[in-house]
């Protein structure tokens, strides 16, 4: 889970889009029916510089963007999430939810001539995935038996249904890697790692350090008379105003996650040669919240917590600290990730309500005013979350209690974190398409462990969740899995074990020549077989 | 040594008076800091990004819509407490280890100017970044940090002047008398060297809040206290959509800054009896 950190590092989380919304509605469809045109050259940001290009050994954001178009896995998903077709060209699950049988594409080889087939596929998910990728370990560890009955075909057998294990086959949870190049030796340390080899539809070609990257097309791409694309530059730009600068005048044609310094998004995607699109994030899909260590008094109070939730204007927190970026979150599930329900108590701002609560629990305010003193550690990621703590400062101040802040860098509050060490700190974590992968993590007591970032450090405790949260793992039936989680959100929301922000969202910044670029749910990271640029 | 002499060369020096109305009106803006702009400066008092003048703020509001003006008297508190408070500090520490390695001389000067050198080796603004960042960010650590790195070129100033003056008919009769060091450390001695120090010290408060200015631009500021570097960083990155959330705090350092170099300037001219003959004449 340390994708985030990367780069969210600088989170320029961007502006008023509600002007621009109009502009990225519009341009995307009206050019998807154009015929593509062959031969084009795509020039896009990549910031930070990737460490390494081998997707199964790095999952940072940046690498994700550059391997996905080298690396492929068995399926990617639609902006909805439904899975569709990559490596494996169908599938089936037995009705017991147990058996995942995929049948692969024929006639797929490596970049470097060899074959691919199912043994690839067995290799990555048994050895080399399980070594490497902590995801990806967790979601084998599910698995019984991996076999492949022939060349083209890979089954799966669970120990126990868990009907979230669909969304699992996308290209950077689970990559597949090429066994030819990696059986039997040290996979960090072979010396192929700076020359990637994949089946995607795009090659390794040269990396200038701290200048470039450059992709070629694939002529044996196993998507006949694809790419469209002849090659792809990623330029390292590390100066923000550079980037938009060179968007501007079209040195470069994309940009994507927090490139653009949040103000600038708006004016940038008014600029007649750019567009700018939100979508293409569904399957990461963050949530941003504040962390409430329940251990402590007064924060161990729900009142307390719910008075929170009343106390803070979250359009304002949109509107002016995110320039526009985000929905105003409804509870623990984001409305793009599976299983969302809506129809949940709903905080709306209102201190009064807060003051109504506060009095309640009997916390009075004292002759200056005080009612109570709470830390608050910001995410020390940026701007933003700094403007965010200072918010909260004055918003809770506002119904009498005390914030004080508290500074910190990015190790020694990851430190604190795991360790339980805050009253309050702000956060966001991704939730990968099923509630069961990226949500419960922060919500089941079996998960409230000490060391560990991002697991359940508030100390949240409701027996009643858990069992619903079980359950719904195993729930092969869809509308029972619904069920549950419909009961678990309106348990969670009126519980109030983080006081949830916003579901995040970002900017992509495409030149108007650039067609067909973001079309799943994982954006940018797409292999861009389909993506193609108009000449000028 | 305030005499009437000093009084007039001080005057005389226009910088110098000028350097004083601004550190007076900057002194007077922090002091009734509550009676000009009440209430908390970190509270929202207009809609975001105001221009000046805007919703009656003089200066604009900020990216939180939070006062300019406000935040600029009140910022000003905290710029002179951190940059006063460090100077004490420093002055106290550097007099005190200038005037023993001075006087004593020998082994003590040895080891003394050793541990100081060990400080005047290492970039100021690198240690103080690195105190601060370990100690967290508080006005405690801030005024702490900036007094470590300060007091090493005064303590070797203080040093110079003690072994000068100690050799003098004065201190030699004074020794004669029979007082005790300390007596002729601080009775007889150091006053005669008061006006380097005073000197140096209005000066190193300007390098204080400079400082300051530039931990809180990096973010290293206390998070509780309104300051002026805080300002500026926060707003430098929408420097091209509202220049005035970084300006007006910038024109506040400045001037601060100035007004004090100003100020020292024209101390040390006064002191300095050969300038001031020149000044007569």
């Amino acid at each position: 889970m340390r994708e985030p950190v990367r780069f969210l590092r600088r989170v320029a989380v961007a502006a008023a889009i509600a002007c621009t919304a109009p502009i990225l509605a519009a341009p995307l469809p009206a050019f998807a029916a154009e015929t593509p045109v062959k031969g084009g050259t795509l020039t896009a940001i990549i910031q930070p510089e990737p460490p390494l290009l081998v997707m199964g050994l790095n999952q940072q954001a940046p690498t994700q963007t550059v391997a996905g178009k080298i690396y492929e896995s068995l399926l990617t998903y639609n902006f909805d999430l439904s899975p569709r077709p990559s490596l494996a060209k169908a599938w089936d699950i037995s009705a017991d939810g147990l058996t995942y049988t995929f049948h692969l594409q024929t006639g797929v080889t490596w970049h470097d001539g060899q074959p691919f087939s199912a043994e690839d596929v067995l290799f990555s998910f048994k050895t080399f995935l399980p070594e490497t990728h902590p995801r990806a370990r967790a979601l084998f560890g599910r698995a019984e038996s991996i076999e492949a009955p022939d060349a083209n075909t890979v089954v799966i057998k669970l120990k126990e249904p868990f009907p979230a294990f669909l969304q699992a086959f996308e290209v950077s949870t689970t990559p597949i890697m090429p066994k030819h190049i990696y059986e039997g030796t040290d996979f960090r340390a072979n010396p192929k790692n700076a020359t990637p080899i994949g089946t995607g539809p795009f090659m390794f070609d040269t990396w200038e350090k701290g200048s470039f990257i450059h992709l070629v097309a694939n002529p044996h791409y196993w998507q006949a008379g694809k790419p469209y694309l002849k090659d792809i530059y990623f330029k390292i730009i590390p100066d923000a105003a550079s980037r938009a600068l060179a968007l501007e005048n079209g040195d470069v044609m994309q940009s994507q996650y927090n490139d653009i310094e949040p103000f600038d998004v708006a004016r940038l995607a008014k600029l007649p040669n750019l567009t700018m699109t939100k979508k293409g994030y569904e399957f990461v899909a963050p949530v941003s919240w504040l962390e409430l260590n329940t251990r402590v008094a007064p924060l161990d109070d729900k009142r307390f917590r719910q008075a929170m939730m009343y106390a803070l204007d979250r359009k304002f927190v949109r509107d002016k600290i995110w320039f526009g970026l985000g929905r105003i979150a409804t509870g623990p599930i984001n409305s793009v990730t599976k299983y969302y329900d809506g129809d949940v108590k709903t905080y709306d701002y209102d201190p009064k309500k807060a003051i109504q609560l506060l009095d309640e629990m009997g916390l009075k305010p004292g002759a200056d005013g005080v009612r109570a003193t709470v830390k608050f550690m910001p995410l020390p990621y940026g701007e933003t979350w700094q403007r965010l703590g200072e918010y909260v400062k004055q918003a809770m101040g506002k119904v009498g209690v005390k914030v004080e802040l508290e500074s910190t860098d990015a190790a020694g509050w990851g430190k604190r974190e795991g360790n339980w060490d805050f009253d309050i700190t702000s956060n966001f974590l991704y939730q990968y398409a099923d509630p069961s992968i990226g949500v419960s993590r922060t919500y089941i007591s079996s998960n409230i462990r000490k060391g560990v970032m991002f697991s359940n450090t508030m100390g949240y405790s409701n027996p009643e969740v858990d069992k619903l949260f079980e359950a719904a793992a195993k729930e092969n039936d869809p509308k029972l899995r619904q069920e549950d989680y419909s009961k678990l959100q309106k348990l969670i929301v009126e519980d109030v074990p983080v006081a949830w922000l916003l579901e995040m969202e970002f900017p992509t910044l495409l030149n108007t020549r650039v067609h067909d670029a973001i079309t799943t749910a994982i954006g940018v990271n797409e292999t861009y077989a389909d993506a193609w640029v108009s000449p000028k | 040594m305030f005499n009437r002499d000093f009084t007039q060369a001080f005057l005389r020096n226009k910088g110098a008076v000028g350097g004083l109305v601004i550190v007076a009106a900057i002194i007077l803006l922090a002091l009734f800091a509550d009676l000009l702009f009440p209430g908390d400066p970190w509270d929202m008092a207009g809609a975001p990004f105001g221009h000046p003048f805007e919703d009656g703020l003089l200066f604009g509001s900020d990216m939180l819509g939070r006062d300019i003006a406000s935040g600029i008297a009140h910022g000003a508190r905290v710029s002179l407490l951190i940059g006063l408070t460090s100077t004490v500090v420093a002055v106290l520490v550097g007099v005190l280890l200038g005037a023993l390695a001075g006087f004593h001389g020998g082994r003590i000067d040895d080891a003394i100017m050793r541990f100081t050198e060990l400080f005047q080796t290492i970039p100021n603004f690198v240690l103080v970044v690195v105190i601060v960042a370990i100690f967290t960010p508080s006005l405690t650590s801030i005024v702490v940090a900036i007094a470590l790195v300060s007091w090493a070129p005064l303590a070797r100033l203080v040093r110079g002047e003690f072994l000068t003056l100690r050799s003098r008919e004065f201190v030699q009769a004074a020794i004669t008398c029979g007082q005790g060091n300390a007596t002729i450390i601080f009775r007889q001695i150091l006053p005669n060297c008061l006006s380097p120090i005073i000197v140096s010290a209005s000066l190193m408060v300007a390098t204080a809040i400079l400082l300051e200015s530039s931990l809180s631009f990096l973010g290293l500021g206390d998070p509780n206290a309104m300051s002026w570097g805080f300002m500026v960083g926060s707003a430098r990155t929408v420097l091209r959509q509202a220049w005035w959330m970084s300006f007006f705090p910038g024109v506040a350092i400045l001037l601060t800054v100035l007004g004090l170099n100003l100020v020292g300037e024209g101390l040390n001219d006064a002191f300095n009896p050969r300038l001031r003959r020149k000044r007569k004449a």
